[in-house]
């Protein structure tokens, strides 16, 4: 009784596993290879479905680039070879992460610049607080004003 | 300074009223894939004809040397808005004068036979790319994909889906006459 109910947890927790979009035929027997063909395609974007990497899309021209990115690192191309083999038809938007160059230093930057922007306000303004707040004595001719005001509401003469 | 300071809320406004207006506006579209061959040389490939038509094949060779800039378009016969498309491009050919070359997207040699049969060909050739590769030396990200390439080999234009409807094809034939390929923009 116990060791069904256990059973039929396992199954129906394994089940829902998600289908791979690599199928069988286009991995490759090197299975240094094919780990690094997966790692590849985990960065490269499916030019169909646009939010996906290739390694984990159906559509048929990632299934192409999949076999074609096999085929460079079968001919004996680096990780870097292979990518730039795509991105040379692709372009950069190929890429998951976009490369840091001419045109992205705004969008690599931005984050940093706009954080130390706002460190640098934050500070400006606590600083300049605590100067404010800073307590200093009464010159003489204030210390003269004050006694004389305080002369002035004893003796009860407001004007 | 402090004066100045008072003056940054306003730019911060029109700074993200300028994103905003930028992201409103109705030609920008977001799904837009960036092509890389846009002004450059078209790529090398070359594609046999399509078993059982009489179309000569199509490779790089053919796109250089041309009198005026041809169109090359991608098509399948089992795109559906191909189909749609096949007459606007059939009007071009006819009407127009255009050169029109095909790539034969992984399609069965004989459903493009008959679908070309069934439709009409105008297209003067066609190169049958059954494994897609030429489609990925084009950049290529879906079907129909139609490209205007220059005289010299160069890649003037792309245009991404179907050229189907009147602002799509007003479109497409702008850049058909900027590209020299229309005399001009005609009735």
């Amino acid at each position: 009784m116990l060791r069904n109910f256990v059973l039929s947890l396992v199954l129906a927790l394994a089940l829902p596993l998600p289908a791979l979009a690599v199928e069988p035929d286009e991995m490759l027997d090197d299975p240094v290879l094919e780990a690094r063909a997966r790692e590849i395609s985990k960065g490269l974007r499916c030019v169909v479905c646009l939010n996906q990497d290739i390694d984990s899309s159906n559509a048929g021209v990632a299934r192409d680039l999949r076999i074609l990115l096999r085929e460079r690192l079968v001919a004996g191309d680096s990780d870097k070879e292979a990518v730039d083999f795509i991105r040379a038809r692709y372009g950069d938007y190929v890429l998951l992460k976009p490369p840091l160059n001419g045109k992205t230093y705004v969008l690599w930057l931005a984050p940093v610049a706009l954080l130390l922007a706002a460190l640098g306000i934050g500070g400006a303004t606590v600083i300049g607080r605590r100067k404010k707040s800073e307590v200093t004595a009464l010159s003489d001719t204030e210390e003269q004003e004050i006694k004389q005001f305080i002369k002035q509401q004893k003796s009860g003469d407001i004007s | 300074m402090t004066r100045m300071l008072a003056l940054l809320p306003l730019l911060v406004a029109v700074v993200f009223g300028g994103f905003f207006l930028w992201g409103l506006n109705p030609e920008r579209d977001p799904n837009e894939v960036p092509s890389v061959l846009i002004s450059q040389p078209a790529p090398e490939f070359a594609l046999e004809p399509v078993a059982g038509l009489e179309t000569p094949g199509l490779s790089r060779a053919d796109l250089v040397g041309n009198e005026t800039p041809v169109v090359v378009n991608v098509f399948a016969s089992w795109c559906v808005p191909c189909r749609a498309e096949h007459a606007v491009l059939t009007s071009l050919v006819e009407r127009d004068g255009i050169v029109l070359f095909g790539i034969n997207y992984k399609d069965e040699p004989d459903d493009a036979a008959r679908w070309l049969a069934e439709l009409g060909n105008p297209y003067a050739r066609i190169g049958s790319d059954l494994s897609g590769r030429a489609g990925i030396e084009w950049g290529l990200s879906g079907v129909p994909e139609t490209f205007i390439v220059g005289t010299d080999g160069t890649v003037l234009y792309r245009y991404v889906g179907p050229v189907v409807g009147e602002v799509a094809v007003a479109k497409f034939r702008e850049a058909l006459t900027q590209a020299g390929a229309l005399k001009q923009e005609g009735v």
